[in-house]
């Protein structure tokens, strides 16, 4: 091992790497993109309040903070709609699976000691109706407790069990970490290797004296800063545009060290022992695909079914990501050191057989 | 090919092949040769595609493992010591390409920080005439300017030996020519030349000793000046003319004539041959023109002794 050789490699590398307009995009833009996306979609749910349309009759005061009330529970978030002839088709129209009817009399009734009454709208199919009408009912319970004058023995302080525990976005973050460690070597190098075998480029680089380690250890150098740029790109945005608690440990970098070394050594794999760019193509897809989605990247392992969760099991990049959660969201050591003694272990066996398989010359 | 006999001359080879044999399943790239390359030689290896040409050349420079043979390249074994020979030879491969998006200079730089050297890049832009695209990617040069920096880079490490595999395919005449003068120049400094090539021409003018390569064996082996008188050798005496005159050629002379398109071709035999046809072309008072005299090229040669082994008239 040569530095300088190393050093000239992953300049040009680099160089050639980030002319391509392609290439800068994936290494700085796609993630700020991904997280940004990510995010967007996911954070309305990161408090887990759910959204209830409520359309307002009452000519009083009392229906206006009753939906406050509710508002305040931090389970719901109260969206008023304009009146509309029929409040049902109006739901239905757009869409929208819970709402909440407090007629025009609401006020009136409860002063003349009548019973009000208040129609909740909800999807049965909606796994959130049932939260939605538990809190409706407990608001609803603490106005009678209240009109009737009579205090209620039991208070209940409501908290959110979430304010404490992680949210969706800390969860993406070593998801899409991890995402970025896979994909953007393993998209490059399973292309690049099968290439360089076919156009006999790996033959013209072993007339020098650079040697495949050289190569490969400026490749790895490579993809490594690629995945701390994003890494740090990730956590910025996540922290300060979504909020997201994640800790940033020193625990972090070996994962991303290994998960790269890994990685480019997988795609170096597939590229130099598969016959065809094109047959390369495929099987570096078949690997990375599946991989990208069940690994626990995008969303968490525990919204799938039990087969498939156990299925996660087989991919590397699952240990990777548990690893970076384990540290970064939950601060749980034993865990990280397992899961980073499981990602050592397989970097050795594919990096071993990449060198291995690697061929400079025909023999 | 058994030029070799003293000992001292045995110090001199650079290159040093015997009974090299190389199979492709049941294709026979390379079928038992042998070759010897001098110090400070230009070699021309000559020979139709597929004949071996690139198997021999890549068996050399350590690319490919040789199925039999005893090869010594600057005295090392090609395969075996293959990092320590690349060191000490230049080569432009066959289908030569660089990084896309880096410009000749870069290359330049980049080979010469990989081999360690100091090298002028200003200096070898200029010899193979790339100073006006030293700035532009690779992806834009054309083929004959790839083919350039190919020569540059084989340069950068001062070697001692280079090995050209056709490094003026597809070059426009000028573009060959700068290749040429840079060859020239090479030789000059007293480095060793391995050259295949498709272009007879350029082999007779820059070899001082061919082979001519087909179906894996080497079927002719001298200086090119050599092999012409050998093979080849004859003048042809060629004029436009009427059946007459052809007539006449056929009776008078015991000499191949042929006669087509109206152009009669007469293969001489002794410089008299000349005049004699001549006298009695004028005598005979039959009108003619374009009268001229061809001597064989490398190419007659090469064309001949090919052609002949496809007919199986060679053993
Ligand atoms: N890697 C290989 N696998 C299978 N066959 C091969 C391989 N390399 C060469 N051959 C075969 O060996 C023979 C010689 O090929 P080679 O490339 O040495 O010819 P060449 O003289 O360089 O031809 P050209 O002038 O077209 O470059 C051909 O029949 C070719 O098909
Ligand atoms: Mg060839």
């Amino acid at each position: 091992m040569n530095l300088k050789r190393i050093f000239a490699d992953f300049t040009v590398f680099r160089r050639e790497y980030l002319r391509n307009k392609e290439g800068f995009f994936f290494a700085l833009v796609f993630p700020v993109i991904l997280i940004l996306l990510f995010g967007a979609i996911f954070s309305g749910s990161g408090h887990n309040s759910i959204t209830v349309y409520a359309l307002n009759e009452d000519r009083g005061p009392l229906g206006t903070s009753f939906l406050q009330t509710l508002n305040q529970t931090g389970a719901i978030r109260v969206v008023s709609v304009p009146s509309n002839a029929s409040f049902p088709d109006y739901l239905l129209k757009h869409s929208y699976s819970q709402g909440i009817l407090i007629p025009s009399s609401f006020s009136n009734s409860i002063y003349s000691r009548n019973e009000a009454n208040i129609i909740l709208y909800s999807n049965p199919a909606d796994s959130s109706t049932q939260i939605v009408s538990g809190v409706v009912n407990t608001v609803a319970e603490g106005f009678n407790l209240r009109l009737s004058n009579s205090s209620s023995l039991i208070s209940i302080s409501q908290k959110s069990v979430n304010e404490s525990s992680p949210s969706y976005i800390d969860f993406l973050i070593p998801g899409l970490i991890g995402f970025t460690v896979l994909t953007s070597p393993m998209f490059s190098m399973v292309n690049l290797s099968a290439e360089y075998k076919k156009s006999k480029f790996f033959k013209q680089l072993s007339l020098t004296p650079l040697t495949k380690g050289e190569w490969l250890t400026s490749k790895i150098l490579w993809y490594v800063i690629l995945s701390l740029v994003a890494f740090i790109l990730m956590t910025a945005t996540g922290t300060f545009l979504f909020g997201a608690r994640v800790q940033i440990t020193p625990w972090v970098f070996p994962f991303i060290i290994l998960g790269s070394l890994l990685f480019v050594s997988l795609g170096m794999l597939v590229g130099t022992i598969t016959k065809s760019i094109e047959s390369a193509g495929v099987i570096g897809n078949i690997i990375t695909f599946p991989m990208m989605f069940l690994s626990g990247t995008f969303f968490p392992l525990s919204i799938m079914p039990d087969w498939l969760a156990k299925l996660a099991h087989i991919f590397p990049l699952y240990y990777i990501i548990e690893g970076l959660t384990s540290t970064m969201v939950y601060d749980n050591l034993k865990s990280t050191i397992f899961d980073l003694a499981i990602v050592a272990f397989l970097c050795i066996i594919i990096s071993v057989a990449a060198v291995g398989a690697f061929k400079w010359r025909e023999e | 090919m058994t030029e070799v006999s003293s000992v001292s001359e045995r110090n001199d080879l650079i290159v040093q092949v015997e009974s090299l044999t190389k199979s492709y399943g049941q294709v026979k790239a390379v079928d038992g040769i042998d070759l010897y390359v001098k110090r400070g030689e230009v070699f021309s290896l000559l020979g139709p595609n597929g004949a071996g040409k690139t198997t021999t050349v890549e068996i050399l420079e350590g690319l490919r493992k040789a199925d039999s043979g005893k090869i010594s390249v600057l005295g090392l074994d090609p395969w075996r010591d293959g990092y320590e020979l690349h060191k000490r030879i230049g080569v432009i491969p066959q289908g030569f390409r660089f990084f896309d998006k880096s410009t000749p200079r870069e290359a330049i730089n980049y080979y010469a920080e990989l081999f360690g050297k100091r090298v002028n890049a200003e200096h070898l832009l200029k010899l193979v005439d790339l100073q006006d695209v030293s700035n532009m990617y690779f992806e834009y040069l054309s083929g004959g300017q790839k083919q350039k920096l190919g020569l540059a880079l084989a340069m950068v490490n001062e070697a001692e030996i280079l090995f050209l595999d056709e490094p003026t395919t597809g070059l426009d005449p000028q573009a060959r020519r700068s290749i040429w003068k840079v060859i020239e120049s090479l030789k000059l400094q007293g480095k060793t030349v391995f050259l295949t090539t498709h272009y007879l021409d350029e082999a007779e003018r820059l070899s001082d000793k061919v082979a001519i390569m087909n179906h894996g064996s080497i079927i002719a082996y001298g200086g090119p000046e050599t092999l012409v008188s050998k093979y080849g050798g004859s003048k042809k005496l060629t004029l436009e003319g009427d059946e007459k005159i052809y007539h006449l050629l056929t009776k008078t002379f015991n000499l191949p004539v042929i006669r087509q398109n109206g152009i009669i071709e007469i293969t001489l035999k002794q410089s008299q041959d000349l005049l004699k046809i001549i006298n009695a072309i004028e005598s005979s008072g039959q009108p003619y023109s374009g009268l001229s005299l061809k001597k064989d090229t490398l190419e007659d040669v090469f064309i001949t002794l090919v052609g002949r082994m496809k007919e199986g008239e060679l053993d």
